[in-house]
């Protein structure tokens, strides 16, 4: 058993300082004026401006704008992602020349297709939350084939003596023998759905965390900016934390493979 | 092999019968149809100014790469060596990983100003920590009985780093490059796209500013087909690495 003090592990307490200096350093260097304020201001200040935006209440449209559609979005990609991915996993033909091509699709900054999608259903949520679910569906897809790969053979025979048809030997048998990685598609779809809705709400949207972010950098309001980077961060380190632990959990008790 | 080159020359095929399908549906408005946009593809290869666009992105993925690549793996081998450090260092990695870095571009920008340097720097916080993610879990899974065997040979340390600890991470460490490289292109291509005025990106967000659908599509393609022959030549450079080499 690992030692603990204050609750703390070694390792812990060894993390947690070095983001503190690390943070205190920052603080320092913005203090100082080594880095200037036009470029970043004090964490600190950061962090007062965030609080000043949550407490005012007056970009809680904008928030609650981007939130709902990645929701949205993240739903679609995961439902969507996990049928082909299924769809997919059952014909290897189509299968192996995809391979390359789906991973190559991060590689190309799909959001460049936002436009269209304005042109096809108009600025306003339902443009922003396609962008999203098209940017996570493919991570989706992607994992839910290597989850079900990764079934071990017995367990699939096992099901197959229980006489369970094809259904129940789905979401009895290999759905959880599958589900470490289901966890990390769903975890990764989520990431990437943030990612395509901030970068349409950069490039043209009516409201929104990603526009507001946008706005202050236009009109040099740092303190705006950096509370709205802030908070967007915060958000996205809680939601993949959450996200990390279940995924850990799963590949504990399914074994790691 | 012949059956798979059939099997490529199929899913091309429905592909580009899908993309004939929508673009019936939505009209040319929202996505040209393919053949207009392979036409419009090899238009653009053949002018200059395309090709200054497809240098001034070349130069700064190239750079981007060279350094994600190699902090990347220092990075990753120092902690993958050292486990008090590795432990530490371990979920800070995977939260910088995990953040969308679009986000960031406000501060690249203002940290580096229009230009290529804000690129190669978007380029590189993409993929960089891929790299020394997968490095430093390569270093980590070298199965213990390889450090005890190098030992009973009596092997000196840079015998054992060469002739065993090499072989044996090199696999991982390539598939964490192969994953980190398609990350410098989108990186790279972000920041063309937001902090720029030259490069593939900086043609496609002026394609986007006058809606000139074709243009967008062509370029897209151009980069998806390079992404994926990266992509398709670093899947076989691993599999020789982890078979033949």
């Amino acid at each position: 058993m690992v030692r603990r003090r204050f609750g703390l592990t070694k390792v812990g307490a060894a993390r947690l300082a070095f983001v503190f200096s690390l943070l205190a350093a920052l603080e320092l260097l913005c203090r100082f004026g080594i880095i200037d304020r036009v470029t970043m201001i004090p964490p600190s200040e950061m962090a007062t401006s965030l609080w000043g935006i949550l407490q005012s209440g007056r970009f809680n449209g904008d928030i609650f704008f981007t939130l709902y559609n990645v929701i949205a979005a993240a739903v679609v990609a995961i439902a969507l992602g996990f049928f082909l991915g299924a769809a997919l996993h059952a014909f290897p033909r189509l299968r192996r020349p995809l391979v390359p091509l789906l991973s190559a699709y991060y590689a190309i900054p799909t959001f460049v297709f936002y436009p269209l999608l304005i042109v096809a259903f108009g600025i306003g949520r339902a443009a922003l939350i396609v962008m999203g679910a098209m940017f996570g569906v493919v991570a989706m897809i992607v994992n839910t084939t290597l989850g079900l790969d990764h079934v071990p053979p017995v367990v699939a025979k096992t099901g197959a003596i229980m006489k369970l048809d094809r259904l129940r030997q789905l979401i009895l048998v290999r759905l959880p023998s599958a589900a470490p990685h289901l966890v990390t598609g769903v975890k990764l779809a989520v990431a990437y759905s943030v990612i395509g809705i901030v970068a349409g709400e950069f490039i043209l949207a009516t409201s929104g965390i990603g526009k507001r972010i946008a706005f202050s950098y236009d009109n040099f309001d740092n303190k705006t900016m950096y509370g709205m980077l802030l908070l967007l961060l915060i958000g996205v380190m809680i939601i993949n934390g959450a996200l990390s632990a279940w995924e850990k959990r799963l590949h504990r008790r399914f074994g790691q493979r | 092999m012949k059956s798979s080159r059939f099997d490529y020359a199929l899913l091309i095929a429905g592909f580009l019968a899908l993309w004939q399908l929508v673009h019936w549906a939505v009209g040319p408005d929202v996505v040209s149809s393919p053949w207009a946009t392979i036409a419009r593809a090899v238009e653009l290869l053949r002018t200059k100014t395309f090709w200054t666009h497809i240098d001034a992105t070349a130069t700064a993925f190239g750079v981007a790469s060279v350094l994600s690549i190699a902090a990347g793996i220092a990075i990753g081998l120092w902690l993958g060596l050292r486990r008090f450090a590795g432990d530490v260092a371990d979920p800070i990695l995977g939260t910088l990983y995990s953040i969308p870095k679009i986000t960031l571009y406000p501060i690249i920008l203002l940290t580096f100003g229009l230009g290529i340097s804000a690129k190669i720097a978007f380029g590189v916080i993409h993929g960089i920590f891929p790299i020394a993610i997968f490095t430093m879990n390569a270093v980590r899974n070298v199965a213990p009985v390889y450090h005890r065997t190098a030992r009973v040979m009596g092997l000196s340390s840079v015998t054992t780093a060469a002739t065993i600890m090499a072989p044996a991470a090199l696999p991982e460490i390539l598939a964490g490059i192969r994953v980190g490289v398609a990350l410098t292109l989108l990186g790279t291509l972000i920041g063309e796209l937001f902090a720029s005025t030259s490069g593939l990106g900086f043609a496609l967000i002026r394609a986007m500013d006058v809606h000139a659908v074709v243009d967008i599509l062509a370029i897209t393609l151009l980069l998806f087909i390079f992404a994926a022959g990266v992509n398709a030549t670093l899947r076989l450079v691993e599999r020789w690495a982890r078979h033949g080499g």
